[in-house]
Order: structure tokens, then sequence, then C-alpha cells
């Protein structure tokens, strides 16, 4: 049918309309008609139970914008505006758990519900309706496709943002004790945040003239052999640097990562949890904790 | 570039000051070894803190070095690897297995004289 219809324009639209004569039309006709399309817009996506995130209010709030700024981009061509007000919806809804599915399936809605009044209006010139499509179908298209992109790249952005945050968040380089720093891992290590790791626990070996490192692993649910390699080198890395490193907290599965790889077990220190570790580097420094109870207990007999 | 060795107490120490071609390193390990036993040192350091670059020739023949010192009687210690250059090694696979690390001149001798207490002292020397 739309061969067909391609064929009709090619043929008759020089004589008739030009597609933006027929575009104006269109558009004039949304005018018109906003308050009902629109309702009738809104209530689909209620029944398709799209946007269960927001009411009942700010659908059709939301609606109304992008009806105007649909038509708006219909009239003048330009996507600009709307793809603009399509990061900012993102960036509104995005946080709400609206799914990319919703976002795509509303545009299709309403492409579907104005299609409709299309073909409602020029029902008996079946002609006209062929070449409105034809001006109106393209559109429409580029319109949804810039919505849905602007909605996934401001997804994207979003989760590389986080990633960011979590990346500066989550490795800290501490030092408990004089020469004896803690680095607590929590979360996922891929191997970008691997090697700033390593980086960042080198440098801070040095400037705390640091003797013992606990590494604690336990929140770190799972490595691939690349990031246990990594593990390795930078224990070696350390001991160059004149520092034990010792590792607590180490996951079943993790255990498994590094007997797979083979590690030399002669090079790693390991202990159970943080206060094994914690305790062992205060016997490799020289350092014995004594409840003060006890000692008080000692000195009078 | 010659690598000068100076004696202090009962260690020698050789401060590197420049980047070494393979045949400095080589005349460094001969001199050190020989010295070892003409001062009758107990603990060696070598200083590597201005290396940015320890290739697997210049690694070899330090842990070359340390084990020829060990045989001759004496403990050797390497000091002030930057951490650069200690990611760039391991990642090489050049570790120095066997050969005793530390971070800088300070830590050398507080590790030769927990290392070299154990054996017997000469009560004059305090």
């Amino acid at each position: 049918m739309r061969k067909n219809s391609d064929h009709h324009t090619s043929t008759r639209s020089t004589v008739a309309h030009t597609p933006d004569q027929l575009l104006s039309e269109l558009v004039a006709h949304l005018r018109q008609n906003r308050t009902q399309l629109r309702e009738e817009w809104a209530r689909r996506i209620t029944e398709a139970q799209l946007l269960m995130a927001m009411s009942k209010e700010e659908i059709f709030a939301e609606a109304t914008s992008v009806y105007d700024n649909y038509v708006e981009a219909l009239e003048t061509g330009t996507l600009e505006a709307l793809q603009a007000y399509s990061r900012n919806l993102s960036e509104r809804i995005i946080p709400r758990g609206v799914e990319t599915h919703e976002v795509v399936g509303i545009v299709l809605l309403l492409r579907d519900v104005l299609a409709r009044s299309l073909f409602a209006k020029y029902q008996g010139d079946f002609d006209k309706l062929n070449r409105i499509l034809d001006a109106y179908e393209p559109a429409a298209n580029r319109i949804a496709i810039t919505v849905a992109v602007g909605f996934v790249q401001e997804r994207e952005r979003t989760i590389r943002d986080q990633q960011e945050a979590i990346r500066e968040l989550s490795t800290p380089v501490l030092q408990v004790r004089e020469r004896l720093l803690i680095l607590p891992i929590i979360g996922l290590i891929d191997p970008h945040r691997a090697r700033q790791l390593t980086e960042q626990l080198l440098r801070a070996i040095r400037t705390n003239r640091a003797k013992v490192v606990v590494i604690d692993i336990t929140g770190v649910a799972a490595m691939d052999s690349n990031v246990a390699n990594h593990l390795v080198l930078t224990v070696e890395a350390s001991r160059l640097l004149g520092a034990t490193v010792i590792v607590t907290g180490l996951s079943p599965e993790i255990s498994q990562t590094l007997v797979n790889i083979g590690v030399d077990l002669s090079k790693m220190n390991t202990v159970g949890d943080l206060q094994g570790g914690i305790e062992e580097a205060e016997r490799l420094l020289g350092y014995r904790v004594v409840s003060v109870r006890d000692v008080a207990a000692i000195q009078q007999p | 570039m010659q690598v000068p060795i100076l004696k202090q107490g009962a260690y020698l120490i050789a401060s590197i000051q420049s980047a070494l071609s393979d045949a400095d390193l080589m005349q460094l390990r001969d001199a050190l070894v020989a010295k070892v036993s003409t001062f009758r040192s107990r603990g060696v350091i070598v200083d590597v803190t201005v290396l940015d670059v320890m290739d697997s020739f210049a690694s070899r023949t330090l842990r070359d070095l340390v084990h020829m010192i060990q045989l001759r009687g004496a403990t050797t210690v390497i000091v002030g690897i930057q951490p650069e250059v200690a990611f760039a090694m391991v990642q090489l696979g050049l570790t120095l297995e066997g050969v005793a690390t530390a971070l800088d001149l300070e830590e050398g001798l507080a590790y030769l004289d927990l290392k070299t207490i154990k054996k017997v002292s000469n009560p004059r020397d305090g």
C-alpha cells in the first residue's frame, strides 16, 4: 500500500499540493482538534498501562507538552526543540523507573491516535488521505526516533554518571595505625577500576610509609581471572616497595578463581576476615593490643 | 657512569645517581661483591630511587648481585623502587624473587639492623 501511495504522490502532488502545504493542513487539523486528540491519547496511555509510575494528572500534563512539541516539530520540521524537551522529560522520568518500552510505546500511541484522526477526516477522499499520510509518516517516524534516542541517550548518560560516582566513592586507602593501611574494596572490579586501585595503593604506600597493607575484599562478590591476576600483581608490586600485603575476606568464588589461575600461595598472605587481617598486621608491625582491664589485673595480683 | 659506594658502619650503601647502562650495572655488581669482603660488611643497600625504568637485564643483575652477596655472607636490600616502576616490573614478571626490598634508605637501614642483629655482634660496637 505504501508503494502505491508513493506512486500517487510522485505523479500528482506537483499538480495539487506540495508536501509542505499538506503538512500545514495537517498541523491546522491537529491544532483544531488538540483537546480531543490529547484526551484520546492520554486515555490510550492509561489503557495500555504505560507510565504506571506517574499519576493521571501528570500523564495528562506531560501528554499536553509532548503533543504541542510534536505538532510544532511537524510544522517547522526542526527537531531541536523536541530533542531538548525529550532530554528534559527523560531526566525527570528516568529516576522514577520509567522504562524504554513505555516511552517508545507512548510516542507510537500518539502516532497511532493522530493517524486514526486523519483516517476519519479524509475518509471520503482516499487519494488525499494517501498524500497526507505520505507527508505525515516520515515526519512522525523521525519524531518517534528522536524521542526514543533522546531517552536512551539520557539513560546511558545517567549510567555513566553513576559509574563515575561509584568509582570515585569506593576506593579509599585508610591508615589505621602508624605504618598500617587498609584498603576495603566494595562492589564490582573492572579492569579500569583495578588499575586505579593499584595506582592509588602504591602511591599511598609511598606517602604514608606503610609497612603492611590489609586489602579487604569481603564486599567483592566475584572477579574474573584478569582482575584476580591484577590483584596478585598488586601484591607483588607492593612487596617491591617494601610493604607486606595481607588479603582478607576472600569469597569461595574468588578463592576458586585464584586457584584456577594458579596463584603462588607463598607470595599471597591471606587471612579469613578483616579483624584477623588487622591482628596479623599488628603482629607483623610488633604491636600487641591488650585490654586495659587485663593489664590492671596482671599489675595487682 | 660510576655508582658511588659508601661505607656506613657495618653496611655498604650504593646510591645510584642516574640511569645506568648494562656495563655500569655489571661494574656495580662486581664492585659491591668485592667490597663486601674488603670492608667485612654485614649488609648492603642499593638505592634505586632515581631509576624510572627497570628492564629485565637490570632486575636480573640486581637479583644476581643480591644472591652473590648472600653467598659472601652479607644481607642486601634494594630500596626506593618507584610505584610506577614496581607495577611495570611485576607486569613484565620481574618480581625480584628472594630479594629483600624496602621503601627508602631509612627503611633499608632498619631492615638490615633487624636482620643482622642475630649475628654475633661486637660488644664494643654498643
